[in-house]
């Protein structure tokens, strides 16, 4: 009886929103998350940065972080619900700026992705969906980033909503070669 | 009645037993040999303090058994997230210097089934090693070994603590031989397809404040033509 009320009542049972996604004009399904800021970051940290969150985080010193900052954030909804956790880093290795992130959506898996190199001003930073876990395996696709400024706020306080657009598309489909190309 | 509390008396005592018999069965083992242990490839070894208080920073919804840290850090206390742990910590290499930055996402998995001795988590790293590249390591966890052996005999502790030395590999999947899927994302990992494993080794587990001398590894092996490279 044990055993069959263990087999019958789920240890886990995450909570879910429900899924926003749609069809986007090339094929695939695309899907938008926000960021507000300050509001969702968790965790800000970076060398010789003396606004670091949480209070109290100690960022290491060592020089081979000299470069590299992380920050940690909550990732909401297009409806502005909150709904997993994603983390940047950017760090620049020679001439070379890497900015990566992952999104972990608990009910659904994670996102890695690559971005690519800093676009001009007012045009979203494109980045290649390198791996999924779950959901998210078998595809492949790309994530556009931008930053949306709030004015409105006091001075001296950065405010806006960093938002992610992502387009994911099937590996079983074999059209994926030529819809994988990331956007000029 | 007499009938009516033997039943639940005899209902009880079997979920009793059936308890016991599942946590304390002598003929599972635990397995012992990581599947990266045998490999001729070269291997990535980074290992990081899997103390909270110990990492950069650490967060769950606050009413967990582990306290967030640092104290003021935001909580995950929103229902989608409730479940999750995030936590960055410095990764060191196998000479204990310091060699990167470690991000672990962790949430409970639905796939739990106490039953099958399947207490499981669905976790990512992302590991950024300055000078070398980054890379993302997607895992499934089992801690039943780890609940059985130290949270369990803790709890039954009068001191509500478990001391000793406790070793073993948590990975489970997704890969066929209970390895973890590594991407590499930039610098010398960018485009491979690795393997990993991660693992622990606790000494000592308080009931009030989870682990207290604890470290974690994970390792990484190179595809043998990367290997052959270096």
């Amino acid at each position: 009886m044990a055993a069959g009320a263990l087999y019958s009542f789920p240890a886990v049972d995450q909570f879910r929103e429900v899924s926003i996604v749609s069809v986007a004009p090339n094929g695939g399904n695309s899907e938008s998350f926000h960021i507000n800021i300050p509001v969702d970051r968790v965790m800000v940290g970076a060398t010789g940065k003396d606004s670091s969150v949480p209070l109290g985080l100690a960022w290491p010193t060592d020089d081979i972080f000299e470069n590299v900052s992380t920050e940690v954030f909550k990732v909401r909804n297009v409806r502005g619900a909150v709904i997993g956790i994603a983390a940047r880093t950017v760090a620049k290795e020679g001439t070379v700026d890497i900015a990566d992130w992952i999104i972990h959506l608990p009910a659904r898996g994670s996102l890695f992705v690559n971005m690519g190199s800093k676009p001009k001003v007012g045009r979203p930073r494109i980045g290649q969906l390198r791996a999924g876990s779950q959901e998210f395996d078998d595809l492949q696709g790309f994530v556009a980033e931008s930053w949306v400024s709030d004015t409105s706020g006091e001075e001296g306080v950065q405010r806006g909503r960093i938002e992610l657009l992502a387009t994911y598309v099937s590996t079983s489909e074999h059209r994926v070669a030529s819809q994988t190309e990331l956007p000029e | 009645m007499k009938y009516v509390v033997v039943l639940i008396v005899g209902i009880l005592t079997g979920a009793a037993l059936f308890a016991v018999g599942l946590a304390y069965n002598p003929f599972v083992g635990k397995a012992a040999l990581s599947p990266l242990a045998v490999t001729e490839s070269q291997t990535v070894t980074l290992g990081y303090s899997a103390v909270a208080s110990e990492s950069l920073m650490f967060t769950n919804d606050g009413e967990s058994r582990i306290p967030p840290y640092p104290e003021k850090i935001q909580q995950l206390w929103e229902d989608p997230i409730r479940q999750t742990d995030a936590m960055a910590t410095v990764l060191r290499d196998g000479r204990n210097q310091v060699a990167g930055l470690g991000i672990k996402v962790a949430s409970a998995a639905e796939s739990t089934r106490l039953v099958e001795r399947k207490a499981l988590i669905n976790s990512v790293w992302y590991v950024y090693l300055p000078g070398r590249g980054s890379f993302f390591v997607e895992q499934t966890e089992n801690y039943w070994d780890y609940l059985r052996d130290i949270v369990l005999p803790a709890y039954r502790s009068s001191a509500g603590t478990w001391k000793g030395i406790w070793t073993g590999n948590v990975t489970v999947g997704p890969g066929a031989l209970g390895t973890a899927r590594v991407v590499g994302g930039s610098g010398e990992f960018d485009g491979l397809e690795m393997l990993g494993v991660e693992s622990l080794s606790v000494r000592t587990w308080r009931v009030a404040g989870g682990p207290l001398a604890a470290d974690g590894q994970l390792t990484i092996e190179l595809p043998a033509d990367q290997s052959d490279n270096e």
